[in-house]
Parts: structure tokens; C-alpha cells; sequence
């Protein structure tokens, strides 16, 4: 009796590392608990439900459909939306033809990207940046104008930048999910498609900080953050306080004494523990607003732990902005930081 | 002159009412199907017919009937995919505004198998007036007894509106098409589920283009077997061929499938031959998508076989020297068009209706439009030509929906047989920028 | 849900009842169905998509603003902003291309002296060049209003703009779902 009692697991095999898993988990989820190989992400959102399947960057190849049906899957498929089959076979890294169809999905995330890397906001902790260096190409082959749109404020403390803006739609599902108000959307179609409000609206509730974090690039970025400091020139340390609106466990960013930034606390994916309130994220900046609790873990290849950028270099480099490909040198000497 | 089924009566004046089109046999199905027979009797005398989808993919129909989930206990609906876009495609156009109450009547008969009680006719939002026509039709149907509780004192009940779209080619897709329906942006939806688990509000829906539905009073009257007589192997019953471009009669005809190509473009039945007593260069067979063939290819296989107007022969050889029947957009090129210039045109077309909700497809398709548009410029390069078939090779099969092999299908294969053509318009910068310039063998010719 | 009070269009009363027609096409809680018809009917009574147009909508259909934009914006037929009386939509698409579009197009903008994508001084005619309209056999054609024009040629032009112009022709130029 006590065995029907447990629950059934699925067996799937990520790149030869098996695993059990219950039904229901996707490809992507199940490479996450195997933690080697894991696709990159830039749409899917765990916390977001819909999102996902879009950005094609976590495409996979399924050599085996499950135990019962082994015939492969035609195509590759969006792992963030794909449940595992028992039996399940799949490939990542290890399939020539995943590699060359992600090295193109970030080519055509970086067509019209800016790659204003040296004056944004994101980088250090930009998943497009990550994606270009560990799948993408050296060189981009477009040779048209880029897509460019105004930069505008969407309320008080929120900046958008459209032209950075990879079209994930996190930030629509977090409005639609998170809030009570949903006043932004994707307007146009194509790739005139844009983040916006159609007519100057602020974003303005108590939770719409949070498209920041949610935010894979620096197309929504926190405006009292603007221009403060580069990331890897802060010090991130773990903070709570108790609100009464959200679960109060946050990430403060000092720079010296002082907290020039209060995020949510992301997980190893990239992904907010928990949704905080703006009161939390753009008001309470003192250190005496928060209970400490120690340094935030930071992973060992981020720019962040590194730290010491000011030790190579006696100012930053910033290049001419129509020269910012990136196969420019400032953009290779930034992303060898992170290695 | 072969068997007409959805057709025949057109030309009858007065056919787009109801009395007419009953006295020509018009509502028939209906007291058969929902007088005599299961449900599942009619959903398997479409298997038997061997009808497949007349909209471009080519599914058979009963078997998509039979996915739809009977189990859940949801409402299920009729979905009628009257989104008619495909470049090269006017079929359903055609049947609507002559013969709008065989498309009613096929969807009262199919909803009865599907067991469905609200069904729509979803139309592109430019054909207003089929809408109108449309709306007419299931008006006198409903007075008629046909539409609304208990018909024709069955217990059945089953509403039947029209709907229509505003401008996006990409809510043909099925899933787009159900978002729209929905009030949304036509954005497709990621597979799985289907349509048939969890489509329009969630509900289990069949999804069915206007030709297919249209079939199904003729099946469920003469029943599937006999349909199936109709045809070639898998390639049953009548199609309707949308013929374009350069011919001396465009129109729509209905063909009985399996008559040569050959036969189709020359002969004084159908396309009367390539206008202007000039040669034959080569033919889009099913709506702008599918891949472009040369006159040798298209009229005859690698093997030297004629070929055949069937799902089949048209696909013979692969994409390597094969195409698809599509949804049977029929595109004659005579020997002064641009094979270039027109995939320019198609491909700001795709550039144009990409719905931008997957990267690939969304920043892809306006890359290879502006790639294209060099060559006609005179400013391209002979890598451009590689660089295009590899962009399109990035998209084909990477995105949510099949607009992105759409887009890439024609560059692959105009460069596959046309590359000598693309080639001309590098080496000839000068003169193929030229307006009314093209390409003839080795020599310009000023149009 | 859109402040009612704040909106300062409303439809004519036979609008207001088409659009009743058109929520009562889909079942309770769905009326954001309605929406596309909705915004089609928003376009015959005021030309084009206002914002407060579009609140308008929003309202009737008590979602949210966004939901409408969302929607005007991304499908073609709805203009978002100021157009003419009279919109000439010339298919452009490969069929009608091979059979004279461009030429088609090259005339209207002779006749009317304005380039494709323009509105004329008087605010009359804008002519555009649209996609595939599902009439490659008769091409070239346009669409004007509710109305498909096919096997174009120049005098069929002159005699079209002609009646435009006298108005005897079409009276109400945009569809509406009866």
C-alpha cells in the first residue's frame, strides 16, 4: 500500500546525468535540479506563470521521446516548456545542432540589441550579456540600422529603455500576476513590437518595482540606481525588515556606507526569491531601515565577486557609441572579467 | 469536366439564400447526420473520406475530429478558420460570398459530431462583406429551424455566430486565431495542448479551414467511401485551386485531385495557358510558403513522371526538387519575372505579418527582407546569397509557430534553383536596379 | 476598469446596439471577445482610434485600457492615427505585384499627388499599400471601405475616385459587422 502512496517519478537523462523527477516538471526545471548543462533562460520565469517558450535561447534536442514512445522529437523544442516524458532523453550542450541553433537565437537577440554595455545600468548582471559570451558569435553579420525608440520614464522611479528590450514579456506577466493594475503591455507587432503604456502613463503601484528584477537586460531599470555605480564596484549584503506589504527579505547594494540599492534576493538562476514592495525597494535606503544578515552569496564567476576591476584599469574605458559591436575591444576586455 | 462538390450549384442565382440553396439539396446533412446518425458515425465517415485539411497543412480531418476531448466535460466548439491570408490564396473568399450556407451547413453537421454547442466562423477582418453575407445565412438557417435549442427536435443545440479578425495574416495559425477570438493580440500559443485538449477559453476546440467544412455535407450525404473514390492514393476528393500571377484566366477552380500540372496551367478548363504567349518559368503550387519549383520541376518530377496536382506528387523529390499542395494558392510566374524580386516581396510580407512574440522569427524575417532588398538595389555581394540561406536555416524549425518556416521555405528553394539569378543581380549591380529591369537568362531585358 | 466619467466620446445609439449584438456572440465574463468588432465599429463612428476611443471601448467591455491598446495595435487594419475619408488599400503582395500592383499604386499617387502612405490636403484620400487581401486572381485590385476593387485599370481609377468625390458612391467607407 505505502508504494502507491508515493508519488510516481519520471526518469529523464540531460546530456547522460539522469534524474527522477515528478510529472509534470519541464526539461528545463529538471536540468536545473541536475545543475550541470542547464539551457539558458532569458523568457521563462519560474514564478511567472505563461511565461516562457518564446526567446527559443533554451531550445533543446530530444533524442528520445520516453521509454514508451523512443522516437525522437522532429524538432528542437523550447526546454522552459516542454514537460518530461518517463524515459525521456535529451540533449543540450552535448548536440552540434543545439549549439548552432543558439549561437543563431542570440545572434538574432543581438541584432538590434545596442550593446550599450559600458553605460548600462545592467551590465555585470545582464543575462544577454552572459548569453552573448557563453553561446553567441564574435561578430554580428547585420550591417543595417539598428531598431532604436526614446528612452522614457514610466513613473517615478522606473526607466525604460525600448531599445535594449528583448521582448520577454516578464515584465507583462509580473504586472498581470503580481498587481492589481496592469497599465503597460506589448504594443505594435514584429519587431516594431514595444514595452510600453501608449500614452505616457505611470507605472504606479505598490508592487511595480519589480519588473526591474525581472527584467533579463537593462530595458527597465531603477532610476534611483541610474548611474550611481557599476555593479562590481558594490558590496551586496543580505537585509530584512518587517513590512507589512511584502515578505521584507531584500538585497541591499552599498557602495561604501551607503545603500545606493535595494533589490529582491535572487536565487542562482537569476530569479527573485520573493516579490518586494516599492517601499522596500526605493525607499528605505538607510542601513538603519533594515536587520542585517550577512554578505549575499555571489557566485564566483560573476563580475560581482570579482570586484577588482579598478585594480586593471585606472578609469573605464568608454568607447565611441557607434562603434559598440561586440567585437569591439572594450566589450571583449569587460567580458573577460566574468570569466 | 470532373465532379463538383463544393461548387456545382455556384452560378445559380439566388444560391446565397436558403431557399434556393435547399432546393438544390442544401440542408440535407444536417436532417441525416442529426435525424439518423451518432455523432461518431459522422466523425467516421470523415475518416473514411480521407478529407484532409484544406487550409495548407493537410491533416486528415476525421483524425483531428477524433482528438478533441470528449471526456472532460467541458464545453467543446467549432472553430471555422475563414482567416483566409496566404499569399496566392482566394479560395474561401470565392465560397463564401457565392455559396455562403454550404459552409453554415457543414458547420452545423460538424459540430454535431464534435459534439459542439457554440461554434464559430472566424474571417479575416478585410472581407467585411462575407462577414455580412455570412451573418445572413445563419440568420434564415436559424429561422429555418437548423440553428438554436433542439433542432429539428433532436435535443441538439447549437449557436453559431461570425466573427471577424482586423489585419494579421499569423491568425491562421490555429492557436493565433483562437487568441483573437479571445479579443487578443495574435500571438500563437506554445504546443502542447492542442487545441483539441485546451483551445478557445480553455475549452476543447477544433479548429477547420472553410474548404474542409464545406466538404462534409457532401461526405455525410454520399458517405466517406464514396468521396474517397474520388482522387489519387491519399489524395481524395476536390480541391479548390486559387490560380494567380501569369495566366490567361486566374480564378478559382475545383479540381479533382490528381490531374496533371501540366494539364492544370494549359489547359482551356482551367488556367488557359501563360499569358501573353510567353514561356512558362516557374510556379508557387500552394500559397507563398511553400517552396518554388522551376517549369521542369513543376510539371515533372526528378524521375521524369508527370506530375500529378495530389499532396503527394507535388511533394515527390522532397524539398530538394519537390513542393507542397498547400492550401492550394496556385502562383504562375512567366519568363520575365523576378524570381528575386518576388522573394523580396514575400518576405516583407512574412517581415510584415510576424506577430514578434519569438526572437528567431521576429528579428529574422525583417533581416532577410533588407537582405533581399540589396540584391534589387544593385548593392549585394555574393555572400549575401549564403548569408540568406542561413538566416532562413536559423529560423526554419526554431520558432513557436510555422510563420518562421513560411519565411524561409521560399529563400531556401529560390536559392536552390534560382541561384544563378541571384548571382546576376550581384555582377549586374548597374542594370538590375534599374525599375522594370529583369533577368532572362544572361541578358536585361527592359520590361 | 476605465473611469467612465472621464470619457468624453460615446457611440450613436445604433452602435451602442450592435455592440450589445456583439457581446451577447460569446458567453457570460467573455465580452472581451467582442473587442475586434468592437474597435472595427469604433473606426465607422469616428475614423480612427483616439486614445479616448479606446477608453471608450475599454469601458463598454469593462477591461482594462492596456488590453484595448494591446489589441488596435497590433492588427493592420486599425489606424491609430489620423486618417482620410476614403483609405486606398492597394494589394502589394506578390500575386498582384506580378500583375501590375506597383503600377497600380504608381497611378494613384499620380492621380491623387500623394505618395503611398499619404493623406491628401483636403484629408479625402490616404492611400496605402497593404498585404495579401485574398484576391490574387483579379488583381490588381484595392480595398476601399467595405468594398474589394478588382481587375483595376485606369479608367476604372478615375471613374472610383470620381464617385469618392461625389460622394454618390459610398456613403459609409468603413466595414462594420452587421
Amino acid at each position: 500500500m505505502e508504494q502507491n502512496v508515493q508519488e510516481e517519478l519520471w526518469s529523464v537523462t540531460i546530456d547522460g546525468n539522469e534524474i527522477k523527477v515528478k510529472p509534470g516538471t519541464t526539461v528545463l526545471q529538471a536540468a536545473r535540479m541536475i545543475g550541470e548543462n542547464v539551457p539558458p533562460a532569458m523568457c521563462y520565469y519560474s514564478k511567472l506563470e505563461g511565461s516562457g517558450g518564446k526567446c527559443r535561447t533554451c531550445l533543446v534536442k530530444v533524442s528520445q521521446g520516453s521509454t514508451k514512445d523512443p522516437r525522437p522529437m522532429p524538432k528542437l523544442v523550447a526546454s522552459c516548456r516542454t514537460t518530461v516524458m518517463d524515459g525521456m532523453v535529451v540533449q543540450n550542450t552535448t548536440s552540434p545542432e543545439v549549439k548552432e541553433a543558439r549561437a543563431g537565437v542570440v545572434e538574432f537577440l543581438l541584432l538590434n540589441h545596442p550593446l550599450d554595455c559600458p553605460i548600462c545600468d545592467q551590465a555585470g548582471e545582464c543575462h544577454l550579456q552572459d548569453l552573448g559570451y557563453e553561446h553567441g558569435k564574435q561578430k554580428t553579420r547585420y550591417e543595417f540600422k539598428r531598431r532604436t525608440f526614446e528612452r522614457i520614464d514610466i513613473g517615478p522611479y522606473i526607466q525604460l529603455h525600448m531599445t535594449r528590450c528583448i521582448l520577454c514579456y516578464r515584465c507583462v506577466f509580473t504586472c498581470d500576476q503580481i498587481t492589481n493594475e496592469r497599465v503597460h503591455g506589448i504594443l505594435n507587432r514584429g519587431d516594431a513590437a514595444e514595452i510600453s503604456t501608449y500614452i505616457e502613463k505611470a507605472i504606479d503601484n505598490d508592487f511595480s518595482g519589480n519588473v526591474i528584477d525581472v527584467c533579463p537586460v537593462g530595458a527597465l531599470t531603477d532610476k534611483t540606481f541610474r548611474f550611481k555605480s557599476r555593479v562590481w564596484f558594490t558590496k551586496p549584503v543580505q537585509a530584512s525588515c518587517n513590512c507589512g506589504k511584502c515578505s521584507g527579505k531584500v538585497t541591499l547594494w552599498y557602495k561604501g556606507e551607503e545603500v545606493i540599492r535595494v533589490t529582491a534576493r535572487k536565487d542562482q538562476w537569476g530569479e527573485v526569491e520573493s516579490f518586494i514592495c516599492n517601499t522596500c525597494r526605493f525607499e528605505r535606503k538607510k542601513t538603519s531601515d533594515w536587520t542585517i544578515e550577512g554578505p549575499t552569496h555571489v557566485d564566483n564567476k560573476s563580475v560581482i565577486s570579482a570586484n577588482h576591476y579598478e585594480l586593471k584599469y585606472d578609469q573605464p574605458v568608454i568607447p565611441q557609441k557607434t562603434s559598440l559591436h561586440a567585437d569591439h575591444p572594450s566589450f571583449k576586455e569587460d567580458k573577460k572579467l566574468l570569466n | 469536366m470532373g465532379v463538383k462538390i463544393l461548387t456545382e450549384h455556384i452560378g445559380t442565382p439566388g444560391l446565397e439564400t436558403l431557399a434556393v440553396y435547399k432546393s438544390k439539396g442544401g440542408y440535407a446533412s444536417v436532417e441525416k447526420a442529426i435525424k439518423t446518425m451518432q455523432p461518431d458515425e459522422v466523425t467516421e465517415e470523415v475518416k473514411k473520406s480521407g478529407l484532409r485539411g484544406r487550409g495548407g497543412a493537410g491533416f486528415p480531418t476525421g483524425m483531428k475530429w477524433s482528438f478533441i476531448d470528449k471526456k472532460s466535460g467541458k464545453p467543446r466548439h467549432l472553430v471555422c478558420n475563414a482567416d483566409e491570408s496566404e499569399p496566392g490564396t482566394f479560395k474561401d473568399r470565392y465560397l463564401m460570398s457565392k455559396n455562403p450556407h454550404i459552409l453554415i451547413e457543414g458547420m452545423i453537421t460538424a459540430s454535431y459530431a464534435l459534439g459542439a454547442n457554440l461554434s464559430y466562423i472566424y474571417v479575416r477582418g478585410e472581407l467585411m462583406y462575407v462577414v455580412n453575407i455570412l451573418q445572413k445565412a445563419i440568420d434564415e438557417a436559424r429561422e429555418a429551424g437548423y440553428i438554436g435549442k433542439n433542432i429539428l427536435g433532436s435535443g441538439y443545440d447549437l449557436e453559431l455566430h461570425v466573427t471577424c479578425g482586423a489585419g494579421a495574416y499569423i491568425c491562421g495559425e490555429e492557436t493565433a486565431l483562437i487568441e483573437s477570438l479571445e479579443g487578443k493580440r495574435g500571438n500563437p500559443r506554445i504546443k502542447p495542448p492542442f487545441p483539441a485538449i485546451a483551445g478557445v477559453w480553455g475549452n476543447p476546440t477544433v479548429v477547420n479551414n472553410v474548404e474542409s467544412i464545406a466538404a462534409v455535407p457532401w461526405i455525410v450525404n454520399k458517405g466517406g467511401d464514396e468521396y474517397a473514390k474520388i482522387g489519387v492514393g491519399k489524395s481524395t476528393g476536390t480541391k479548390l485551386i486559387s490560380a494567380s500571377g501569369h495566366i490567361n484566366k486566374p480564378g478559382v477552380y475545383e479540381i479533382e485531385l490528381g490531374i496533371t500540372v501540366e494539364d492544370f496551367i494549359y489547359s482551356e478548363e482551367y488556367c488557359g495557358g501563360i499569358w501573353k504567349n510567353r514561356k512558362l518559368k516557374a510556379v508557387v503550387a500552394g500559397g507563398s510558403s511553400v517552396p518554388v519549383l522551376p517549369a521542369n520541376l513543376i510539371l515533372n518530377t526528378v524521375n521524369g513522371d508527370k506530375r500529378l496536382m495530389t499532396y503527394e506528387s507535388l511533394a515527390d523529390g522532397g524539398f530538394a526538387s519537390g513542393t507542397m499542395l498547400g492550401s492550394g494558392g496556385f502562383i504562375v510566374f512567366d519568363e520575365t519575372a523576378s524570381i528575386v524580386h518576388n522573394l523580396w516581396n514575400f518576405e516583407r510580407f512574412y517581415h510584415h505579418e510576424s506577430c514578434g512574440q519569438c526572437s528567431p522569427c521576429r528579428e529574422g524575417t525583417g533581416w532577410m527582407e533588407k537582405i533581399l532588398h540589396k540584391f534589387i538595389e544593385g548593392h549585394a555581394n555574393m555572400e549575401d546569397i549564403d548569408l540568406l540561406a542561413e538566416i532562413g536555416k536559423k529560423i526554419e524549425g526554431n520558432t513557436i509557430c510555422p510563420l518562421g518556416d513560411a519565411a524561409a521555405w521560399p529563400v531556401a528553394s529560390a536559392i536552390k534553383h534560382f541561384r544563378h539569378e541571384f548571382e546576376w543581380y550581384v555582377t549586374h549591380k548597374e542594370e538590375a536596379s534599374r525599375p522594370g529591369a529583369y533577368y532572362k537568362g544572361e541578358k536585361l531585358v527592359l520590361a | 476598469m476605465s473611469d467612465s466619467s472621464k470619457i468624453s466620446v460615446q457611440f450613436s445609439p445604433e452602435a451602442q446596439a450592435l455592440v450589445q449584438k456583439y457581446i451577447a456572440k460569446f458567453p457570460e465574463g467573455k465580452q472581451k471577445s467582442a473587442v475586434i468588432a468592437c474597435l472595427h465599429l469604433a473606426q465607422a463612428e469616428f475614423g480612427w482610434l483616439k486614445p479616448e476611443v479606446m477608453d471608450y471601448v475599454a469601458s463598454l467591455l469593462n477591461i482594462k485600457p492596456i488590453e484595448v491598446y494591446e489589441v488596435a495595435t497590433f492588427y493592420s487594419q486599425y489606424y491609430t492615427k489620423e486618417v482620410g475619408k476614403y483609405v486606398i488599400e492597394v494589394c502589394h503582395t506578390g500575386p498582384c505585384w506580378l500583375r501590375g500592383a506597383d503600377e497600380l499604386i504608381t497611378y494613384f499617387e499620380k492621380k491623387l499627388g500623394i505618395k503611398k502612405g499619404e493623406t491628401t490636403a483636403d484629408g479625402m484620400f490616404t492611400l496605402k499599400g497593404v498585404e495579401c487581401l485574398a484576391a490574387c486572381g483579379s488583381a490588381p485590385m484595392f480595398q476601399c471601405g467595405m468594398n474589394y476593387y478588382e481587375n483595376m485599370d485606369e479608367a476604372k481609377v478615375d471613374a472610383f475616385i470620381n464617385d469618392c468625390r461625389a460622394e454618390n458612391k459610398i456613403s459609409r467607407p468603413y466595414p462594420i459587422m452587421k
